[in-house]
């Protein structure tokens, strides 16, 4: 029988490619990952992905999948082991809750940061934004280890990726992120293999970000 | 330590996000409590249930909240699975109904919105962004009885209720969504045939009237 076939059309620098590339390697699958160029997209990542036409995609023989928290459900129930959402119908939806959260709220406000916060009133208010939903996190995970509690989950590889922007939010935005609960919670998910190896260096995408403004006029 | 048992749904009579929740426990049969909110003035009971958006629709099952619609509706499949499954069970199906349903949360809403809200300039952009969106879900449908195939899935219950507000969209802005899009206007047919659907969809007028009310709320008019 053949191998199956996993294809990432993928990008070094994105949170939401890095949360699959995390998923793959949690449950030790091999796969192929194609960088793509955003700038000049190849026809595989338009025919694959014609709605959005964004990375990440993962294609499981040929077949395409979009939206990185879509992939990741995918793939913990293609490889169910290590399950990545717990067994609980309620702590399930729990679990789909705070990662949407990470989404509509969280990387919202992170992305104001460094890119549409034009005033220093629009900037203050990313600020507060990124704090504010930074700290509605931090009481979520409470004293547990991971914040599906005690094994490393769903939320867990939905939010560390943003850690990787840490240093360009830090920067741009004007602000300090200084959490001790999620200081630990960092450290501990930068011990797993999958993570360390899914996360660029804070140095590498402060550059790629430096030169996004230039691109988009911001800046110096 | 006793939870109070049962099923509660915090909800609004004309909100298209706690329909797909009605039809999820109707399409189930499962029994429940419904509950209208004030949303000029909410409950203590949905403050505490949903203290991060402090909105409708929020499921309380056996004391313990679930909210965003989508997710809510995911929980109500996993937790009555007898009775027609919702989602697939092949999880390339699962995903691509996720997809899509995620897609009709993304754009619908927020694009429809701009149709009864805005004038001018900004209401001809809507309303071709929505033609292109319709179109979109169509393809997607294409001839097949449901978004999911022969079963009455995820992708039908999320865009059904805006179908509802299609009589608005199209008198505001100006167009028919039959003369663009005939097969979603057969597709919606074909939804409102199911007992789940038929109870819980208000007819087009009536949300008519509704949408008349925002407008005058939010300065539209």
């Amino acid at each position: 029988m053949s191998r199956s076939n996993v294809v990432l059309l993928d990008h070094w620098v994105s949170p939401y490619a890095m949360r699959v590339r995390i998923a793959l390697w949690e449950k030790g699958v091999e796969f192929e990952s194609r960088q793509q160029d955003l700038g000049n997209k190849s026809e595989l990542l338009l025919r694959s992905n014609p709605i959005y036409k964004k990375a990440p995609v993962l294609l499981h023989d040929d077949k395409p999948l979009c939206e990185s928290l879509i992939i990741v459900e995918y793939i913990d129930e293609v490889w169910p082991s290590p399950p990545l959402l717990p067994s609980s119908s309620y702590e399930r939806a729990t679990a789909r809750f705070w990662a949407d959260f990470i989404d509509k709220k969280f990387a919202e406000a992170a992305i104001k940061t460094w890119r549409s916060a034009r005033s220093a009133e629009e900037l203050e208010a990313a600020r507060n934004e990124f704090f504010e939903t930074l700290k509605q996190l931090e009481e979520f995970l409470g004293e547990k280890d991971y914040f599906g509690g005690e094994t490393f989950g769903l939320v867990d590889l939905a939010l560390i990726p943003f850690w990787s922007w840490f240093s360009a939010y830090e920067k741009f935005g004007g602000f300090k992120i200084e959490s001790p609960k999620l200081s630990a919670w960092i450290q501990r998910c930068m011990e797993r293999e999958s993570v360390a190896k899914a996360l660029p260096a804070q140095e590498k995408v402060l550059e790629f970000v430096c030169m996004l403004r230039k691109i988009f006029g911001f800046d110096q | 330590m006793a939870e109070e048992k049962g099923v509660k749904l915090l909800d609004l009579w004309s909100s298209p996000f706690g329909q797909r929740c009605r039809i999820a426990l109707a399409e189930k049969e499962v029994e429940y409590e419904y509950k209208e909110e004030n949303l000029s003035d909410k409950s203590e009971l949905l403050l505490k249930s949903n203290p991060i958006y402090k909105k409708i629709p929020v499921l309380i099952h056996d004391g313990k909240p679930v909210c965003e619609s989508l997710i809510i509706v995911q929980y109500i499949d996993e937790v009555w699975p007898s009775k027609t499954p919702i989602l697939p069970s092949d999880p390339y199906a699962r995903a691509q109904a996720r997809f899509w349903a995620d897609y009709v949360d993304k754009k619908v809403y927020e694009c429809g919105t701009r149709l009864w809200k805005l004038k001018g300039e900004a209401l001809q952009e809507a309303k071709e962004e929505f033609i292109l969106i319709l179109k979109t879900l169509e393809a997607e449908l294409g001839d097949k009885k449901y978004f999911g195939g022969e079963t009455f899935g995820l992708v039908d219950i999320a865009l059904v209720p805006f179908t509802s507000w299609f009589y608005s969209y199209e008198t505001y802005a100006g167009f028919s969504i039959e003369q663009e899009c005939s097969k979603l206007v057969s597709w919606a047919k074909r939804c409102k045939e199911r007992a789940s659907v038929a109870k819980t969809l208000y007819e087009p007028k009536k949300i008519h009237e509704f949408v008349g009310y925002l407008r005058k709320k939010y300065g539209a008019e």
